[in-house]
């Protein structure tokens, strides 16, 4: 839009106190729709939005379909990123669109947004779950214990909780599994997030499932086929040193302690 | 077309429905219908914790957590259920334990609690711990242990299906049903979205837990996703909505944004200051102060900002100053809605004070139920078969205001009740009832007729123009002018949204076109909540008319009853409760008529509500 001055010897006018600033930014969308002309094909098509100083990149495509193109396809929930229904590649990068901040992916050049890696696309940016969640199944993501359950609570030490603390902060986006190359290449491998959520048991002093566990991320597809690329740690929105937790479930197979 | 048969149904994958889950699957064949993947909810956003008088750290007792949460409702909670909830309270949270629930522990190794707001010792003596929690992700440990739990049963789940009608053998919207007389709920029909295909789900017992409705406002701490559809469809299918005018502001929402910021912040000691740096809940509240009951924080923080002494460059917000704890004791017992200041503000908590402003939150009404979970369909007749749990219902257990760390119990306890008792009258049942002759119609002809409707105004522009006269007219503070304009613009939008049409005409993965129909909920649901606001001349709770700003027990100690019906039907609501609220709102092609039902008074009679 360009501004026409009235006056042009004037000073451009100051923004209004407490304005929010707001910028053009253009995001470039891989798009896929089998029932479109395209077909099987997928391309790439251009938008460009107003945006504010505090909108992400979820704020940047509801705009868009909300504006533009109302086939654009993603998922969403809460949008502060618990819910994990919106892990995308953001430039190159998995993260959660609402939590990813327009002004830090540098909206001066187009953003780039693609569905997430290694998991078959249904439609745009949405991809098919069910292989993710699948693995995440098969390790026994539930507590296991023998022997008679207590009348109270199970106890347990302050520094037992705090043991496993970080992986049960994991939302299950699979953001980490699908920016990892080992599991783009061999869609058998359990994956990051799986092996997070055994850990997440593992190392729960209240929990008898660990020997059962290691046993199946044993598996030729289990946790040696980790490649150590840190891709998994760098993509966790929720902070989760998800490579850590990989590195101590391999230990824990080969001592048997935890 | 696809028909299943099923004893069980459940619709909503949250909390509530989940837990129902683990109770029905065990003993009947049961399915979970949900719009999202299960771990997608948005009982996953709770933070703070799920009350529960374990009495793990200092002396706590059920009775004086029942009273806390009758009062807390300003006196309109069923105080029958009120102490079923603080009764059962303590087996839901050690249930979870059970389950794998990661709770923050005591030096002792036992659950840890904290102190919440309205929640007190003595009954309003001081603050009491009683808030059982993981970190401030209390919601989300919830979420995923019920999911692990699920897994573990082998529970049925069919992710991203909308169920968009519900099945009756009888039409309460027209036909004159008698005291007593059977109704019996029969199915669900759901449009699954990756294939755009219909399902019919026939059920001997179908559980509602379908969450929400805070997207009726602008600024909320609601997912997209929470759009009311099962009190929509409950509602349209002429079923009444109890207490709809209730809905809770959230006090500490991020300013500008609505994204939820623990009342744990204020439990571990955070505090709420105006422009001039004031600690102004000492005024409000001279007892418990920042931890006093939603609705009053609330009011006081939008005075605040009204009088003038908002913060910030437009003054319109107040700040929640963390700078005084530890950076370490934040880490520990808060650090997600810290983050939240820092990703979406830009705001270091440790040594800056936090933007905040109320957020819709909460809808303390709903499906009306009684306390096995049963829906009612009118003041005191059931539907049978079906059942409602959680945010979607109201048992009433909130009352006009609910307080912090109860509904987290409310879907744990009620979601319980309501999977039980479901399952042991499927049990009951032999046959499954016949369904109507072509149970799909209705929703074919919606979808064909949205999907098939040329170039109309779009969707996103109606709905934004919904929440943005919800913000403006019907939030902390109301007055029948503001309910009226209202009322006046979402009648107008009703209008609109006749013409309203999608771009997306495909079959797969059309979430325009769903979009489209939850936009259809909303304007519903945001219709009932202001015809029920403009008839209750006082101020209760979440609910408050600066027109009639005091409380009047003597003409509303009453819950809402609020009933669609077709403009030819009669007036009488329920008439069970001659004389009040024969309110109605004609509104041409249907009417909206508010009927009553008594609240259950046994232990505590009415009182000055003061902190």
């Amino acid at each position: 839009m360009t501004a026409v001055l009235e006056n042009p010897a004037t000073e451009s006018p100051k923004p209004e106190v407490g304005a929010v600033p707001s910028f053009e930014v253009t995001l470039r969308v891989r798009r896929y729709n089998p029932e479109s002309e395209h077909g099987e094909e997928s391309v790439w098509d251009e938008f460009t939005v107003t945006a504010h100083g505090t909108d992400r990149v979820l704020d940047a495509l509801h705009k868009i379909k909300w504006e533009q193109d109302g086939s654009l396809t993603f998922r969403r929930s809460c949008a502060h990123g618990v819910c994990g229904s919106d892990a995308m590649r953001i430039n190159g990068r998995n993260r959660l669109a609402c939590k990813t901040l327009l002004k830090d992916v540098n909206p001066d050049k187009p953003i780039t947004v693609e569905p997430i890696k290694g998991l078959p696309v249904v439609k745009d940016l949405v991809v098919d779950m069910e292989p993710f969640f699948a693995s995440y199944r098969e390790i026994m993501p539930f507590l296991i214990t023998s022997g008679n359950e207590p009348t109270r609570e199970r106890l347990q030490s302050a520094a037992d909780r705090e043991r496993f603390d970080d992986t049960t902060k994991c939302i299950l986006c699979a953001a980490c599994t699908s920016s990892c190359p080992v599991f783009w290449n061999d869609g058998q491998y359990f994956g990051p997030a799986a092996i997070v959520n055994a850990h997440r048991f593992i190392f729960d002093s209240r929990d008898e499932g660990g020997t059962q566990r290691l046993e199946i991320l044993n598996d030729k597809e289990g946790v040696w086929r980790c490649r150590t690329t840190f891709n998994c740690t760098e993509a966790c929105p929720r902070g989760i040193e998800v490579t850590k937790a990989i590195q101590e479930v391999k230990r824990a197979m080969i001592t048997r302690a935890f | 077309m696809q028909t299943h048969q099923y004893d069980v149904v459940i619709v909503g994958a949250g909390g509530a429905g989940m837990r129902a889950a683990l109770e029905a699957s065990g003993e009947v064949r049961t399915a979970v219908i949900s719009k999202l993947y299960p771990t997608r909810s948005h009982t996953g956003a709770a933070q703070g914790g799920m009350a529960a008088a374990l009495a793990n750290v200092e002396d706590d007792n059920w009775e004086w957590h029942t009273f806390d949460t009758v009062k807390g409702g300003d006196y309109l909670v069923d105080q029958d259920a009120a102490e079923i909830l603080a009764k059962e309270a303590i087996d839901s949270v050690l249930d979870l334990e059970k389950m794998g629930l990661p709770f923050n522990r005591t030096p002792e190794g036992r659950i840890d609690q904290r102190r919440f707001g309205g929640h007190t010792r003595e009954h309003g003596q001081a603050a009491v711990r009683r808030a059982c929690y993981a970190a401030d992700r209390t919601g989300h440990m919830i979420l995923q242990t019920l999911y692990q739990n699920c897994v573990k049963q082998n529970v049925e789940f069919y992710n991203e299906f909308y169920v968009l009608d519900l099945l009756t053998d009888h039409d309460l919207t027209t036909e004159d049903i008698g005291d007593g007389a059977e109704v019996n709920a029969t199915g669900v029909v759901a449009y699954d979205l990756a294939s755009g295909e219909i399902h019919v789900f026939q059920a001997k017992a179908i559980i509602f837990a379908t969450g929400g409705a805070g997207k009726i406002f602008k600024t909320t701490s609601n997912a997209h996703t929470l759009t009311g559809d099962g009190m929509a469809l409950a509602y349209r299918r002429g079923l009444p909505l109890e207490d709809m005018e209730f809905f809770q502001f959230h006090p500490t929402g991020l300013a500008g944004l609505g994204i939820l910021l623990s009342e744990a912040a204020r439990g571990e000691g955070g505090i709420l200051r105006n422009s001039d740096g004031e600690r102004f809940m000492e005024r409000y509240a001279p007892t418990i102060k920042d931890l006093a009951p939603r609705d009053i924080v609330a009011r006081s923080m939008a005075n605040e900002v009204r009088e003038g002494r908002g913060a910030g460059p437009n003054k319109d917000y107040v700040l929640l100053d963390l700078t005084h704890l530890e950076p370490a004791h934040i880490d520990a017992k808060l650090p997600d809605i810290t983050e939240f200041a820092r990703t979406y503000l830009g705001i270091e908590p440790y040594t800056e004070p936090v933007p905040v402003y109320p957020t819709a939150h909460y809808a303390m009404g709903g499906v009306p139920t009684n306390v096995s979970g049963e829906v009612l369909r009118d003041s005191h007749n059931v539907v049978k078969g079906l059942y409602a749990a959680g945010e979607v219902a109201c048992v009433s257990v909130h009352g006009s205001n609910r307080l912090g760390t109860n509904s987290l119990l409310d879907i744990n306890v009620f979601g319980k009740r309501a999977g039980r008792s479901a399952a042991a009258y499927a049990k009951t049942v032999d046959q499954h009832a016949e369904l109507p002759a072509d149970p799909t119609a209705r929703v074919e002809a919606q979808l064909t007729e949205m999907r098939d409707r040329p170039d109309g105004e779009r969707v996103a522009e109606v709905r934004k123009a919904l929440q943005e006269t919800m913000d403006a007219n019907a939030q902390v503070f109301r007055t029948g002018e503001s309910l009226g304009q209202a009322l006046s613009d979402i009648r107008e939008l009703q209008k609109r949204y006749a013409n309203v049409s999608v771009q997306d005409k495909g079959k797969l993965f059309n979430t325009d076109l769903l979009e489209a129909i939850e936009l259809g909920f909303l304007l519903d649901i945001a219709e009932v909540t202001v015809v029920a606001a403009i008839n209750r001349k006082e101020s209760r709770g979440g609910h408050y008319r600066e027109d009639f700003p005091e409380r009047d027990d003597a003409n509303y100690m009453l819950h809402t009853m609020a009933y669609r019906r077709p403009t030819s039907a009669p007036d009488a609501g329920d008439g069970h409760v001659a004389g009040y609220f024969d309110h109605v709102e004609d509104f041409g092609d249907y009417k909206v008529v508010l009927g009553s039902k008594p609240v259950t008074q046994t232990r505590y009679e009415p009182m000055e509500r003061k902190y």
